[in-house]
């Protein structure tokens, strides 16, 4: 299958080496952290975890709302979703990947990254985040392999499969739930430090995933012949309204009990973040932004007219990614960090080398869904699929 | 550990614990505060007691200096997180640092609700000036603390920054043994420790 | 075989590139190491023999005793008991990294990355330092960032 991968139109090659070269830049930037140490990032002391811990979650869960289109074709048997299934595990197999890279570029002594292996800990968190992310990564490489592997012969995916599938769901649960429970653990942290952390990241997953996969797949079908329906994109535009009504409900009840209870520690984070903190207001603009455009998005995805507006859905999709990308890939791991825990302030912003060492992972997980997405493609197309 | 910090208001500004601590354990001075290294510094009431600290407090406590350092929890949530067990507590009740075995992952820094631990985002060596060659330095990558100075109690000598008080303000010994002189003082004296509340067990006394 | 001119011209070249090493060092022997002993001491902690074989397992076992398991006394073949202590015993009568550590370590290119942390001999001086303000400059303008 993958020789469908080595041939394809100058576009296609143009996308691919378009992609290397970003990754290049970044992996040059990468060597030059390698040399002087994290402290060409913008991390401190007081912000020891930045902008790679931040796309480390986001993309997390990216990758678990694959499930959104796993759970409904394979347990519920909902046809529309055939085409689409390939392309959300494929997603989820790139985005696992830019999560354990980004793991990888935030360690100090990148090579003693096995020491994880070599004295496992059960009671760190991390060491469960390992394991459930490297069993995901695997868990859709069998899945969407698989499934591809049976259009390309033209037959149904094999039986054996099947237990994989059916534990990939509930895997892709876990996944962001121990990726939410490495902050909702530490004592101290008060912004992190609440049992809805879980089921919010859950929320904004399954909202922030799925409109990505439907950009991504508004972009296949302006190149390519595919086109997974129209009743498949409305039904995964719900998931998506009712994912981010959830999300924003979730963050409501966080400000309820915050401000309700009026206990100072919990309440610090969340100034510093949507008010500044002693004129420390480096976040402000973004988080404000982050929820104005979720708000925006929820309002114009619940009104059916504007939802099934199919020319308008991938704009609304990139308010939902945006918003949630800002929440918590820049408000959410900064803000556990501000005030420190002696209630001193320092600021957080990502640095250039930083931001471009993140950008080349990005560019290395979407050179990894062109590769996988030209793939199913071109076997659909053989099979006369599309 | 019980730190008289009515001693210390006597001395101000004397830092002999700081230098000797900083000094016997190569840490170095860096003069970018982001990329700091401390293993022992002092702070304001309200920032070593954020949860006690309030608006009417008597001006005495308000100017005093406190020196802070790693509490060596009985229930350490930096160990907990740890991924490598690269730090660990001792029997003895020393929270230690495995400085082979840490890949710099931050956990530990994130669980510490105290602010005790550095992490090494440079070489440090360029900013040691003195080096004591009988301590290793540490490297880039690496997250450091206060060791208790295990190095010394095992060669029957006291914490750094207790041999180099000399108005006797710090005082270490087991707290696991009631008849120690440690015990003793804390029954005679009213302590504090900080953040209580959060179950960690820290084992730094304040007498105020 | 489809576009044989290509292909086994292209493992040629690949065996010939991966084999680089081999043909530029061919026929030149590197000299073998010589690493300078302590001349006042004869018996280091165990034999010679041992020594240059299991110097680094009995290094990385003194390093899990000493930080791990707080025992800091090697007790060797012949009873006599020894400080475990790279940086301070080993040290003691190897007064020179360079003479002595690294000559084989080159030899052999191994890399082991003990003095990034451990202070050579050679080093106890300290390194080229950047400029930083004395220690009693830097408390006082310790809390910038602060607030009450």
């Amino acid at each position: 299958m993958l020789e469908k991968a080595l041939v394809g139109s100058k576009k296609y090659w143009a996308l691919v080496f378009f992609l290397a070269a970003v990754f290049l830049v970044g992996f040059f930037f990468f060597l030059k952290q390698l040399k002087y140490g994290l402290g060409i990032t913008g991390m401190s002391r007081d912000v020891s975890w930045g902008f790679y811990v931040a796309q480390f979650t986001y993309l997390v869960g990216v990758a678990a709302s694959a499930v959104m289109v796993v759970l409904p074709y394979y347990l519920h048997n909902y046809k529309d979703y055939g085409k689409l299934t390939i392309f959300g595990e494929f997603l989820a197999i790139g985005a696992v990947t830019m999560c354990l890279l980004f793991i990888v570029v935030d360690i100090g002594q990148t090579h003693r990254l096995f020491n994880v292996l070599l004295h496992p800990t059960p009671h760190s968190m991390l060491f469960y985040d390992m394991i459930v992310l490297n069993g995901y990564l695997l868990l859709n490489l069998i899945c969407g392999w698989t499934a591809l592997h049976a259009v390309y012969k033209g037959t149904k995916y094999p039986d054996w499969v099947k237990p994989f599938i059916y534990l990939s769901i509930p895997w892709a649960f876990s996944i962001h739930t121990v990726t939410a429970f490495l902050y909702a653990g530490l004592p101290g942290r008060h912004f992190w430090l609440t049992a809805v952390m879980a089921p919010r990241f859950l929320a904004s997953a399954f909202c922030s995933g799925p409109a990505l996969l439907l950009i991504l797949i508004y972009i296949v079908k302006a190149f390519t012949r595919f086109d997974p329906g129209e009743k498949a994109i409305r039904a995964l535009a719900k998931t998506i309204t009712y994912a981010l009504l959830a999300n924003l409900f979730l963050f409501g009840c966080e400000l309820f009990t915050a401000f309700y209870s009026g206990i100072p520690s919990h309440q610090i984070s969340l100034k510093y973040l949507f008010a500044g903190l002693y004129g420390h207001m480096k976040l402000v603009p973004w988080m404000w932004a982050s929820y104005a455009l979720m708000l925006t998005a929820a309002i114009l995805l619940v009104i059916p007219q504007t939802r099934n507006n199919l020319g308008l859905l991938p704009f609304l999709c990139l308010l939902v990614v945006i918003g949630t990308w800002i929440d918590k890939g820049m408000g959410l791991i900064v803000g556990g960090f501000v005030p420190n825990p002696l209630e001193h302030i320092t600021e957080y912003m990502p640095t250039f080398p930083e931001v471009m060492i993140s950008i080349g992972i990005y560019a290395a997980g979407f050179l990894i869904i062109t590769v996988l997405y030209k793939m199913a493609i071109s076997v659909m197309e053989s099979r006369g699929l599309i | 550990m019980v730190i008289d910090t009515r001693v210390c208001k006597k001395h101000e500004p004397c830092e002999e614990c700081i230098k000797a601590c900083h000094h016997v354990h190569n840490v170095p001075l860096i003069p970018n505060k982001k990329h700091e290294i401390k293993w022992i510094w002092k702070e304001e009431f309200e920032h070593a007691f954020p949860d006690t600290a309030h608006e009417y407090l008597d001006e005495y406590l308000h100017e005093r200096e406190f020196i802070v350092l790693c509490n060596h929890c009985e229930h350490p949530p930096c160990v907990r997180v740890c991924p490598t067990q690269a730090t660990f507590k001792r029997e003895d009740g020393i929270v230690m640092m495995d400085m082979h075995r840490c890949i710099g992952c931050r956990f530990c820094m994130a669980a510490c609700p105290y602010g005790s631990r550095s992490f090494n985002w440079e070489d440090p060596r360029p900013y040691i000036k003195n080096p004591n060659p009988r301590y290793p330095t540490r490297m880039k990558g690496v997250v450091e603390k206060c060791t208790f100075c295990t190095e010394r109690l095992a060669e029957g000598k006291l914490p750094a920054c207790v041999e180099a008080c000399k108005h006797g303000a710090i005082m270490v010994g087991d707290l696991a043994d009631p008849h120690s002189e440690i015990n003793k003082v804390l029954r005679e004296h009213f302590t504090l420790r900080r953040k209580v509340h959060l179950g960690t067990g820290p084992s730094v006394f304040y007498i105020i | 075989m489809h576009d044989a001119g290509k292909v086994i011209p292209g493992i040629i070249a690949f065996v010939l590139f991966v084999t680089v090493p081999f043909w530029t060092n061919f026929g030149k022997a590197a000299p073998k190491p010589q690493p300078e002993l302590p001349k006042e001491y004869k018996k280091c902690v165990e034999s010679k023999e041992f020594m240059r074989r299991e110097h680094m397992k009995l290094l990385r076992k003194w390093r899990f005793d000493v930080v791990r398991n707080n025992m800091r006394v090697y007790i060797n073949s012949e009873g006599r008991l020894i400080n475990m202590s790279l940086q301070n015993e080993c040290m003691r009568c190897h007064t020179s990294k360079k003479k002595f550590c690294d000559v084989c370590h080159d030899y052999v290119a191994a890399h082991p990355y003990c003095w990034n942390c451990h202070i050579p001999p050679e080093e106890k001086k300290g390194w080229a330092t950047k400029e930083v303000k004395s220690l009693t400059e830097e408390a006082s303008s310790k809390q910038p960032a602060s607030h009450h």
